[in-house]
């Protein structure tokens, strides 16, 4: 399977990462190259077998449905690159 | 006077006990010795006001008895660690300047041991990469040259910093973390010990994810003693990492007896690699021959699957890199980019995340972003996840029928020159993950042992992989193999 300009524009886009247009051409190549790589897997007969969904056999934990922590509003905004009236500030999200 | 540039852990905790010297001076060294060494760039961050606070407090539990083995330590800690009030960035861009409330619970954990935090350590950028040179930072180089050569060569990655901090002297023992190799081959390309511990055994609690099922961190030293003197610290289960095992965290210096008589140990045919050179197949049938001659039985293995294991791990970890990395959106912490008139917020995020992220990062974050899209899901993602299955079968099986360990080279090749695979295709490089890769697939501890120098005198490793949660033994393994390897090369100091 092998990425074309417009795949590789969506798969940024996806990612959320700006990729100018003469970028695009490389990063589908790249790209091609490691979904190449990862092709072998086809030669390998998966029939009946379950995917991993869990590395150790062992359930998670559970604890109780209570509040244990919190009260850190100051601590939570202290590295944000902006904040107003004690919450994140971002552009515009509504018009 | 002793030498405390060349001291182990054990060594400075049964000295700084005996009074030989103090956490303080012992501290004053490696603050020198980090400052003489700035040309490596192992260290991204450093801390001295910390690290005397630290000591001063270690002289004084050690002086009323009540000091574990950590304490008085000076150690670095991978920039990968959230470390309270102090910068970490994980060799990032995205997270420029960003100095966590919160201290990771195996940080908390040494400290309360006593451990000293000389700084931060560089490494490849979100752990991606295994040359060190993805870095934000800049790429660390190792102490190691090759014979009559001045060309800087790798420490291995990503937890190159950690490698060239311990092994050229900088402090006693390293952080690292490992989601395919990052502790095992940086160790292996700078002589030293390198332990990735069971999934679990260690909390992930503010380490800053890279592939979630697969990350773990263990620790980076001189010896396999010092290894579990310092896996002891800072194993344990943690309530807020719900992957991390509610299991008794045993005595692993208690375990180190040397004494594997009857043990089996499983040679994988599958680790035979076309072209490998034939220094490592040496080394390789050297190491399993020490370990006869000690009194272990050597047995020829297959694990069938070996071979797709690389490929399943770079669908997996890039597809779990892309989720985790969402959060850096120019939001909550790091970097923001500048943004012009009427720009919203998708092109906040995209800006942002295009001028933080480096290639390789981005490289990962896009493959992750497609091998989970809708339509390539299954294709991709899920027969990954089922080839992992038939992984962890394959040691499954090996240990059902009696191995206790599996010995292997720990990386195809000794560490390589900075710069000399910029322009190799990325597949070239994951290659160097090829031996250790498998050991993340399926969760199980594995150790890189120094065992020996090629033909220019670089170091080269092997590796024991231990059963789930018998770390224990696999180090007294490894301890074993360290003895008969008398393993004791130190770069030569030109820095």
């Amino acid at each position: 399977m092998s990425i074309d300009i417009k795949t590789a524009r969506k798969v940024a886009h996806l990612a959320r990462i700006e990729v100018a247009e003469e970028a695009l051409p490389p990063l589908a190549d790249a790209l091609s190259n490691i979904l190449a790589f990862m092709e072998q897997l086809n030669e390998v007969d998966i029939e009946g077998v379950e995917p991993m969904s869990s590395v150790t056999p062992m359930a998670l934990k559970k604890r109780a449905d209570e509040v244990t922590d919190g009260g850190y509003q100051a601590e939570i905004l202290a590295n944000a690159p902006d904040t107003r009236e004690g919450f994140f500030a971002v552009p515009k999200v509504v018009e | 006077m002793t030498d405390l540039s060349r001291l182990t852990i054990a060594d400075a905790r049964d000295a700084l006990r005996k009074g030989d010297f103090t956490a303080a001076e012992l501290t004053e060294q490696y603050l020198g010795a980090i400052e003489a060494a700035e040309v490596l760039n192992a260290f991204s961050t450093n801390t001295p006001e910390i690290a005397r606070a630290q000591a001063a407090a270690a002289d004084m539990r050690i002086a009323k008895g009540d000091a574990p083995d950590m304490c008085g330590i000076p150690l670095g800690i991978k920039d990968l660690f959230c470390t309270k009030g102090v910068q970490t960035q994980a060799a990032s861009h995205i997270l420029d300047g960003f100095k966590p409330e919160y201290e990771s619970t195996i940080t908390g954990q040494l400290f309360d041991a006593g451990a000293v935090m000389l700084g931060k350590l560089n490494m490849d950028e979100f752990a991606m990469g295994s040359s060190n040179e993805t870095s934000f930072y800049g790429p660390v180089t190792s102490p190691w040259r090759r014979k009559n050569e001045e060309a800087k060569l790798t420490p291995g990655g990503s937890s190159g910093g950690s490698a060239s901090a311990v092994s050229a002297d900088l402090c006693l023992g390293a952080t690292g973390t490992d989601t395919g190799g990052s502790i095992r081959q940086p160790a292996a390309f700078t002589g030293i010990v390198g332990v990735k511990p069971t999934y679990g055994r260690c909390s992930r609690w503010g380490v800053v994810a890279f592939a979630s099922s697969l990350d773990q961190a263990g620790p980076m030293v001189k010896t396999v003693r010092d290894s579990a003197i310092m896996l002891e610290a800072m194993a344990g289960h943690d309530a807020k990492d719900s992957t991390s095992a509610d299991l008794a965290v045993p005595n692993f210096e208690a375990a180190l007896t040397g004494d594997i008589r009857g043990k089996k140990i499983g040679i994988p045919k599958e680790y035979r690699l076309d072209g490998m050179p034939d220094e490592i197949e040496t080394l390789w049938h050297e190491g399993a021959e020490k370990l006869r001659d000690a009194g272990a039985e050597i047995v020829d293995i297959s694990l069938p699957h070996t071979k797709y294991a690389l490929p399943a791990y770079y669908v997996i970890a890039p597809a779990e890199a892309s989720s985790n990395l969402s959060r850096y959106d120019g939001v909550k912490y790091g970097h923001r980019a500048k943004l012009n008139a009427g720009d919203g917020i998708t092109q906040m995020y995209e800006r942002t995340r295009a001028e933080g992220f480096g290639d390789e990062v981005q490289r990962r974050v896009m493959i992750g972003a497609y091998v989970l899209s809708a339509g390539f899901y299954d294709a991709y993602y899920i027969r990954a996840q089922k080839v992992r299955t038939l992984i962890k079968q394959d040691f499954e099986k090996v240990f059902a029928e009696g191995i206790d360990q599996i010995l292997t080279p720990a990386t195809p090749s000794a560490a390589f020159g900075l710069g000399e695979m910029a322009d190799a295709d990325p597949i070239k490089m994951y290659l160097n993950d090829v031996f250790t890769v498998t050991v993340n697939l399926a969760g199980l501890p594995g150790v890189s042992v120094p065992a020996g120098l090629d033909a220019s005198g670089l170091p080269l490793g092997l590796q024991l992989i231990g059963q789930p949660w018998n770390e224990a033994d696999m180090l007294n393994t490894a301890y074993a193999l360290e003895q008969a390897s008398g393993f004791a090369a130190k770069p030569a100091r030109w820095w």
